[in-house]
């Protein structure tokens, strides 16, 4: 604030921030971040934790109900339905994550790009951009995955890409503020290339925005892959998933029990605790900063 | 001038306000006491941060969102303004008490009338009817000597120049007769000679309306022609509060003196020399363009080695854009080039890598120019490794170097740009461009988002960097007194054109090219009664 005053001392430790951060965030940030801790032990230690293997046949009487034996009874298969949901939350995440982070590489590198470039090749880029959003996604998916077949990279390499669209457009529209700033001017004239630029002057200063998107669009992802396993195109059986898991047992629920309903928590749950961290670091970013 | 027997407009004893940064309050008022009374105008001087708009709007009854007021009195004309409800005080603002801001256009609202806006006030709380408001803003226009008193309010504010806007808002101050009205830096955002017709209206008014203001500024001359008494603030303090007259002739706390820094400069002088300098930049003819309108026409320029060139003008005379176009970010539309007699291509793609490293900028803004991201050492050392490739200890040693010749040490490598002050930061940006080790150096406005002592520091700095490393600068600026401290040559620019050029001492000396001479007269001089001159000259 004020120019004679001498400078603050210099950054605290990355630890040391971290743990003030911590210290700062409310319950709802606090609670999300804990059940996100808990899903991911599950996911890490799924074969260590299931009783049970997951496509193994553990009983001769499919849909059995809740027992000492097999806590949340059995499927239509006779399979341990813990361990299935156990092993559900290994594949479910994963996928998810993978798919988040190739669709945040290529929609982050493009919108950077577009912004820096500018003129016909940010045209040209943006139209495409919005060809492809508008077009239903779960159609779209559907429509791709008859055509070239339905396995868990075509699986992923669709929906990153759908996905990369709404990171293209806000990395786009955060880069090209920065892309106006005289350090981006200074760079140019400097002699950087383009790589260079947006790699080390643009794209640090537009991270904390998309980092906010990241958590959004890896909760619609995990919900876009258990809604097309759910419909019978996502992940195909044996692999335990938490979509599919639902629709196998759907039954169930006309006899009044509600096993089918737990991985559909699942899911909920999941959503809601990655919402809860990401609406903390979305007020972090929208109000102060710390670099000021 | 006001008698010390009138009673008090304004009284503020022992003020104290707090503010919340991050996560505890900080005292940004600390104990500021302050009278007024009818008719007498008090300077608020000091520097960004200081305190002075806190103080300013705290005199209205009005605190900023985040701030609170944790002790002190503000009396205005016997009433306690912190004790009452804020409805009531929200009733005195406009009325009982005004506020002129630094930026007019940023202030009015763009798609209603002016007249609409100003007597928006009076017709509301004020207590007139719509044609009195209007019969009353016409006798004010009148009185701020705008065009055409009895239309000018029927214009939106993009139809009007800055200063007529700016004096637009004296008048929707001054439409219910208030007994209080704030200035906050009414002229900084105005170009000199503009800053001069609107010092002597709000300077006419206040006399004409007997109404008692306070006059925020951080520039002293000024202050000298406007304020009757002046209150210095420093870290939210009075560090010396007297009559103008006093505070000009001897100024006794050590911060008040400095405020004289860049003026106190000693004016270099331009060794004569027999031989001209070798020239490192010419340019011919040049012309440049904003779609259809020309920018720039008919440029010649001559930048000899080792020469500081001032390019001075308004604002829109297309300074900046000169030194753009020599930079390689806008291409020229006429004209050549030379730069160390070859020619300069006029795209950046076009130059190698070798040329751009002996062509430097640096920039106005170093909150801008400085990547908030970035450590000192990633900023200053990527030019160290593009052009030379250095590496390792090798270019940790030639970066100290470079921050120790900027007057930084290696304890500031490892900060951020956020983590230093505004003088710090530009010694940052310099030491960035002489880490290229370049022949000419393009300074656009460097020194004007700083404070006076820290801007005589870097001054002072430039001047010995270009006597050790025998550098060129193309020196931007609006700023007369540093022009005065660092040129060899300058070259007076307005509406596109160059209007002068020469040896500092001719340009500055009579007889005056007429534009240059406008100029040179508008610089409100360090010394009381320079405005009087000004306004009896014209009289004459």
């Amino acid at each position: 604030m004020d120019q004679s005053i001498d400078a603050r001392p210099a950054t605290p430790s990355r630890l040391t921030r971290a743990r003030r951060l911590l210290a700062t965030a409310p319950f709802t940030a606090r609670l999300g971040m804990v059940l996100l801790a808990i899903y991911a032990f599950v996911a890490i230690f799924a074969p260590w934790i299931a009783p049970y293997g997951e496509v193994e046949v553990v009983s001769r009487i499919p849909f059995d109900g809740w027992s000492a034996e097999h806590l949340l009874g059995t499927d239509q298969l006779g399979r341990d339905f813990l361990s299935r949901l156990i092993f559900g939350a290994r594949n479910s995440i994963s996928i998810a994550l993978v798919t988040t982070l190739i669709s945040f590489g290529i929609g982050c590198l493009l919108g950077v790009f577009s912004a820096l470039i500018g003129g016909f090749v940010d045209q040209a880029i943006s139209r495409f951009v919005d060809a492809l959003m508008s077009v239903p996604d779960l159609i779209f998916i559907l429509m791709i995955l008859s055509i070239f077949g339905n396995s868990i990279p075509n699986l992923i390499l669709i929906i990153a890409v759908l996905t990369s669209t709404r990171f293209f457009r806000i990395s786009r529209a955060a880069a090209l503020n920065v892309a106006s700033l005289d350090f981006v001017e200074a760079a140019r004239v400097r002699g950087e290339n383009l790589l260079w630029i947006s790699v080390h002057e643009v794209f640090p200063n537009v991270l904390p925005l998309i980092l906010s998107e990241l958590g959004m669009r890896f909760c619609f992802i995990f919900l876009s892959i258990a809604a097309l396993s759910f419909l019978g195109v996502g992940i195909q059986p044996p692999m335990a998933e938490w979509g599919s898991m639902v629709r196998d047992n759907a039954a169930l629920i006309n006899m009044g029990d509600i096993t089918p309903l737990i991985p559909a928590a699942s899911i909920a749950l999941l959503a809601i605790a990655v919402n809860f961290v990401v609406d903390w670091l979305l007020n972090r970013v929208s109000g102060l900063n710390e670099e000021g | 001038m006001a008698s010390d027997q009138s009673p008090a407009v304004l009284e503020i004893r022992d003020l104290r306000i707090e503010a919340k940064s991050s996560d505890h309050w900080s005292q940004i008022v600390r104990g500021v006491s302050l009278t007024l009374r009818k008719g007498e105008v008090l300077g608020l001087v000091g520097e960004s941060g200081a305190g002075k708009s806190t103080v300013g709007l705290a005199a209205l009854g009005y605190l900023r969102p985040g701030a609170r007021a944790s002790g002190g009195s503000v009396r205005l004309m016997g009433t306690e303004l912190l004790a009452i409800p804020e409805e009531q005080r929200r009733r005195l603002r406009g009325t009982k008490v005004a506020y002129v801001a630094q930026s007019a256009q940023a202030a009015f609202n763009p798609v209603h009338r002016l007249m609409d806006q100003i007597t928006l006030v009076a017709v509301d709380r004020g207590g007139l009817s719509r044609a009195e408001a209007e019969k009353r803003a016409v006798a004010l226009f009148t009185a701020l000597q705008l065009p055409d008193p009895q239309n000018f309010g029927a214009r939106y504010p993009h139809q009007v120049s800055g200063g007529q806007l700016q004096r637009a808002m004296v008048a929707m101050a001054m439409i219910c007769n208030p007994a209080l009205i704030v200035f906050d830096e009414p002229t900084t955002a105005l170009d000199v000679t503009t800053q001069v017709e609107v010092l002597i209206s709000i300077r006419k008014v206040i006399a004409e309306f007997g109404v008692a203001a306070i006059y925020i500024t951080h520039d002293l001359a000024v202050v000298a022609q406007i304020a009757h008494r002046v209150a210095v603030l420093r870290y939210g303090e009075v560090v010396e509060e007297a009559p103008i007259a006093a505070i000009m002739d001897h100024p006794e706390h050590p911060y008040t003196q400095s405020l004289w820094a860049v003026h106190e400069m000693p004016a270099n002088d331009p060794e004569t020399q027999e031989t001209p300098r070798a020239p490192l930049l010419s340019v011919e003819g040049l012309g440049a363009r904003f779609g259809t309108f020309e920018v720039l026409q008919d440029i010649d320029l001559r930048i000899g080695r080792g020469e500081t060139v001032a390019l001075v003008g308004e604002s829109g005379s297309g300074k900046s854009t000169l030194g753009r176009v020599i930079a390689g970010l806008k291409a020229p539309s006429a004209g050549r080039a030379l730069f160390d007699g070859a020619a300069l291509p006029p795209k950046l793609r076009q130059r190698p890598l070798e040329l751009l490293r002996r062509i430097q900028i640096i920039y106005q803004s170093a909150d801008t120019a400085l990547n908030p991201r970035q450590t000192v050492r990633a900023i200053v050392g990527r030019p160290l490794t593009l052009y030379q490739g250095l590496r390792g200890v090798a270019r940790e040693k030639r970066l100290i170097e470079l921050l120790r010749m900027v007057e930084l040490d290696a304890s500031h490598a490892d900060r951020l740009p956020g983590q230093l002050s505004g003088g710090q930061k530009q010694r940052v940006a310099i030491a960035r461009a002489l880490a290229a080790e370049p022949e000419l150096i393009i300074c656009d406005e460097i020194t004007s988002a700083l404070d006076k002592v820290v801007q005589a520091d870097v001054l002072r700095m430039m001047i010995g960097l270009k006597e050790r490393l025998g550098v060129s600068y193309l020196f931007i600026t609006h700023d007369l007194e540093v022009v005065r401290a660092i040129a060899d040559r300058v070259v007076v620019m307005q509406h596109g054109r160059i209007v002068e050029q020469g040896e500092k001492g001719r340009v500055f000396a009579p007889p005056h090219e007429p534009y240059t001479g406008r100029l040179l007269a508008s610089v409100p001089d360090m010394a009381v009664g320079w405005l009087d001159r000004i306004i009896a000259g014209r009289a004459a």
